[in-house]
């Protein structure tokens, strides 16, 4: 039998995280913003119909940056455990932390462990009610877990969108309409060209709703929020 | 795909992934432990044991959409158990679903019913048709059949608008899950003949909303009349029977104030009529 290759852990999770960073540089950017309201996120994708965010459950949202199929599968296995923990003990024991931790603990086994890393990243996001702050976890390819505030990007470009929109400084949430227009800015830059509605996936987290605070806004909503 | 610390599975069901993964938690998970107990005891069945049991609910087509309510009595054996419990259940935006049976089983399989249509959507993208949602439900009625032979019967009556064919439905389900659709209006339950009654001798295609709700109300007035197991409006603690509406702007509740208010009006009525 032949031995294998020598080669050192160092080098093999250097050369996994390589991999991965290069399957996710691929995909667009993903915004998740705090807003007076609740929480927005506004992704660029082509298709109308392949989403990039999601319902989880009544104040988590998710959404996947990198390779669909596995971002798609991450996000079914949360829906999944959302859907359980509620059902078994009450609705209000679902938290953005748990789901956070389980995604955490997923692709650090699976960057370690499997031949081939996830070539994902993924932002899993929670609004706060009745004075409770809001969430925003975005975890890595590798499991590593980044509790954000304000604002949180995860894609391709997501370095220069973060630093242009720390740029701005913002130091209250503003109002949807000026959040959208942020964001849709912030993208259009980074891109450097100039984004038509229909090409935005656009959903909210709106605290001021109840039960189930998860909102698509589709492209004439956009059109009608920017134009007030 | 396998990914540690989360559920894996490859099924849009949560009833199935309940099913696979928790058989515990499904309504059918203590079977094993029941079986156990009736061989040991053969004769001990449901008369024996003292489980609530809930009682009358009905559902009527009206022009837009359907009305769909119960009463609010629970009784083991001859006791009362519960003099408020809720048999009208929303289960998702457009659907409701009343229960008549085994309290405990029944509330669990509703609320086993909604987890299972928000989380079809919610994976899929898109809601259940009106269809596969009742046929989803026959199938829960159907694994719960090993549950009726220990005597926790549990009989749904499921109504829904499609917004397909732009009209309010109604199903009815048989204990081994067969369904059926009604196409006026239905009842189950201990009192649902006398409600059923009553709705045969006053239904009309194409009712106006307050009308029909009135009809359910009546319905169910009567059947607490010649059913002991079916409570009539408690005018002492003000307890009304529940009723929902269920058309093309999604599911509403009807306020117990409205509820009150067509109640004195059918007493008036009555009282008028004895004297």
């Amino acid at each position: 039998m032949p031995m294998p290759y020598y080669v050192s852990p160092e080098q093999m999770m250097q050369d996994k995280a390589e991999y991965a960073k290069k399957g996710i540089a691929k995909g667009r950017s993903i915004i998740a913003i705090e807003y007076v309201n609740g929480i927005l996120l506004v992704a660029e994708n082509p298709s109308a119909s392949l989403y990039k965010i999601s319902e989880i459950y009544d104040s988590i949202a998710f959404a996947g940056a990198g390779k669909y199929s596995e971002f798609e599968n991450l996000r079914k296995a949360g829906i999944r455990h959302a859907d359980l923990k509620g059902f078994m003990y009450s609705r209000e024991d679902v938290t953005a932390r748990s789901l956070a931790n389980g995604y955490s603990q997923s692709l650090g086994t699976i960057f370690s462990q499997e031949l081939k890393p996830l070539e994902v990243e993924i932002l899993v996001v929670q609004v706060g009610h009745n004075g409770q702050s809001n969430e925003m976890y975005r975890i890595s390819f590798d499991g590593s877990i980044i509790d954000e505030r304000t604002f949180a990007v995860i894609g391709g470009k997501s370095e220069a969108v973060q630093a242009l929109l720390k740029e701005k400084g913002l130091t209250q949430p503003p109002e949807l309409q000026a959040a959208l227009t942020l964001c849709i800015a912030a993208l259009e830059q980074i891109g450097s060209q100039k984004l038509s509605l229909e090409s935005l996936e656009v959903a909210i987290l709106d605290r001021t709703r109840d039960g189930r605070r998860f909102r698509r806004l589709a492209p004439a909503d956009t059109k009608q929020l920017l134009a007030t | 795909m396998k990914l540690p610390f989360l559920p894996n599975h490859d099924d849009s069901s949560f009833f199935d992934f309940l099913t696979q993964h928790h058989p515990a938690l499904t309504p059918t998970g203590r079977s094993g432990f029941l079986q156990a107990q009736a061989s040991t005891e053969p004769m001990r069945g449901a008369g024996a044991m003292s489980i609530p049991q809930a009682t009358t609910v009905l559902a009527i087509k009206y022009q837009q959409g359907v009305v769909i309510a119960g009463d609010r009595r629970a009784t083991e054996g001859f006791q009362i158990a519960e003099r408020r419990i809720e048999k009208v259940f929303k289960i998702d935006e457009y659907s409701a679903m009343a229960i008549a049976g085994a309290a405990g089983p029944c509330i669990e399989m509703a609320k086993l019913f909604q987890v299972e249509l928000e989380h079809y959507e919610k994976l899929e993208g898109v809601q259940l048709s009106c269809e596969g949602k009742a046929n989803k439900l026959g199938q829960m009625v159907k694994a719960n059949l090993p549950m009726v032979f220990q005597g926790l019967v549990v009989m749904p009556l499921y109504v829904g608008y499609d917004l397909k064919r732009t009209e309010g439905r109604i199903f009815k389900y048989d204990l081994a899950g067969g369904r059926y659709e009604e196409s006026d209006y239905h009842a189950i339950g201990s009192g649902g003949k006398d409600a059923r009654n009553t709705m045969r001798e006053h239904f009309l295609k194409g009712l106006a909303e307050p009308d029909a709700l009135k009809l359910a109300l009546l319905a169910l007035y009567n059947a607490a009349d010649d059913d002991v197991g079916t409570g009539g409006p408690d005018l002492v603690r003000g307890i009304y029977p529940t009723a929902k509406i269920v058309n093309a702007t999604g599911i509403t509740d009807v306020s117990d104030q409205q509820i009150r208010g067509i109640y004195d009006g059918l007493i008036a009525t009555r009282r008028s009529k004895e004297n």
